[in-house]
């Protein structure tokens, strides 16, 4: 198992060399992924591993990719779902035009779990969807649509759990393994590399999903990533996070209400 | 309640066949306990907090739910969360993760007890109840490692036997013995 003092050595090296911060990461979680890393490519001693990353730019992307956590799902937690459609799409549905951000996209399943839903509400014409993430490699891989044909069978049950009612294989076509989804959806898609640490706001948003994301970050860097959400929400716009994250105890809290026992913010200031 | 840094606690895993083991457990248990206990096992990801209502309704202890960067604290049971691994930080908090499964489980045992061997080393106790995979095992050896104890309960009284078996394949447990007398050892600590 790496060290403590090895972590900072890391964060600091990793800093100074590619600007990336890591500092604000869960120490425990950032901890667990680089023990995985330097297991999976065979580095029995931290020095050689971080000499590697240190020389070989090629490998600290490697390493970014790896300590990202890229597990996602269409529908995931379909409760959530069904509450976005029956709630929060309707109330969006009044206004000219949709803007939406998925913050930490990863593949782009989320995103394009989305899309399906606005397109079930007759709001997708009207709708973008920004999606973003740290790692340009999985933004990469969102824009194009393609997921694994054996996920389809969990995701069409999601979909159904969620309130789907039309026939979920009619949004994709199946060819080698492979889902494709249609283009229509991709279309309304904007997919870019963004880093909730170093960026910037860059748009005005009426909704925000930012799922299982904030949970490998420290409270401050939670706290700055929450921030950054106020400043890029429209008023009377909606926050969205994991079933198990909060903004609880941040200095956003007071300007929010949240729906009931739903992990969705209203922004009421 | 007692207050206070956490410096030990309980952490007991177990799988299929466990969950009798702690209805039996649960009961025995006083309120005022100086270490928190924290509860992981193998669940199905849909089945939201019904574990935890069913231990609230099992024990004196106050049952707290966890979320992102909840702080532990003495004296209360915290049971893992379906769909996510735990993690103990440094500072006493909780962070979950939403990673990979290991051993086809999330929570995995072998991830909770391995970060609590990490963040609190001689101060675990480690439980590995009845179960059919092998999750567990490698967490018992990282928390040995790290000076906590480790207490398996017996293949023989488990209603499966795999999961007991697998850790004593890879260590020597500190105590070896059957589920009804695991709750008078956890009084003891």
């Amino acid at each position: 198992m790496i060290e403590d003092r090895e972590i900072d050595w890391l964060i600091n090296e990793v800093h100074e060399y590619y600007g990336y911060d890591f500092s604000g990461y869960s120490r425990a979680s950032f901890r667990r992924r680089v023990d995985r890393l330097m297991e999976v490519d065979g580095f029995k001693q931290f020095e050689p591993f971080l000499s590697r990353v240190r020389s070989e730019p090629e490998y600290f992307k490697r390493m970014v990719e790896e300590i990202t956590v890229n597990v996602t799902e269409m529908f995931r937690d379909p409760a959530f779902y069904k509450v976005l459609r029956e709630k929060i799409l309707p109330d969006l549905g009044t206004k000219p035009f949709i803007r939406i951000w998925h913050a930490g996209c990863s593949t782009g399943e989320e995103v394009y779990s989305m899309a399906i839903m606005l397109e079930e509400a007759k709001l997708l014409h009207k709708s973008l969807l920004y999606a973003t993430d740290i790692n340009p490699l999985v933004v990469e891989s969102a824009r194009k649509g393609i997921f694994p044909l054996r996920m389809m069978k969990d995701y069409s049950e999601n979909y159904v759990a969620s309130g789907g009612k039309d026939d979920f294989s009619g949004y994709y076509t199946a060819n080698y393994g492979y889902a494709k989804f249609n283009s229509r959806f991709s279309e309304k898609m904007v997919f870019s590399q963004h880093n909730l640490v170093s960026d910037r706001s860059f748009n005005e948003f009426d909704l925000i999903l930012c799922r299982n994301v904030l949970i490998y970050f420290d409270k401050d860097l939670q706290d700055h990533a929450l921030s950054l959400f106020d400043e890029s929400l429209s008023i009377l716009g909606y926050l969205a996070l994991g079933t198990k994250e909060s903004i609880k105890f941040s200095s956003i809290q007071k300007k929010y209400q949240q729906l009931e026992k739903d992990k969705i913010w209203k922004k009421v200031k | 309640m007692e207050k206070g840094e956490v410096k030990k606690l309980v952490v007991i895993g177990g799988s299929a066949g466990s969950l009798e083991v702690l209805m039996g457990v649960l009961p025995k248990l006083r309120p005022n306990m100086d270490f928190p206990v924290i509860v992981v096992l193998h669940r199905k990801s849909a089945d939201d907090n019904t574990l935890e209502e069913l231990f609230a309704m099992k024990t004196a202890v106050p049952v707290m739910e966890i979320e992102d960067k909840t702080k532990l604290l003495n004296g209360y049971l915290y049971v893992v969360p379906a769909d996510y691994h735990l993690l103990f930080e440094a500072d006493g908090t909780l962070s979950l993760d939403a990673s990979e499964k290991v051993h086809y489980s999330r929570p995995s045992i072998d991830v909770v007890f391995e970060s609590a061997a990490m963040a609190f080393r001689e101060g675990v106790v480690a439980i590995l109840l009845s179960g059919s995979n092998s999750d567990g095992a490698l967490g018992c050896v990282r928390v040995s490692e790290n000076g906590g104890t480790v207490i398996v309960q017996d293949p023989d009284d488990a209603e499966m036997r795999y999961m007991p078996a697998s850790a004593i394949d890879l260590l020597q447990p500190d105590l070896v013995i059957p589920g009804r007398e695991i709750a008078d050892v956890i009084i003891r600590i």
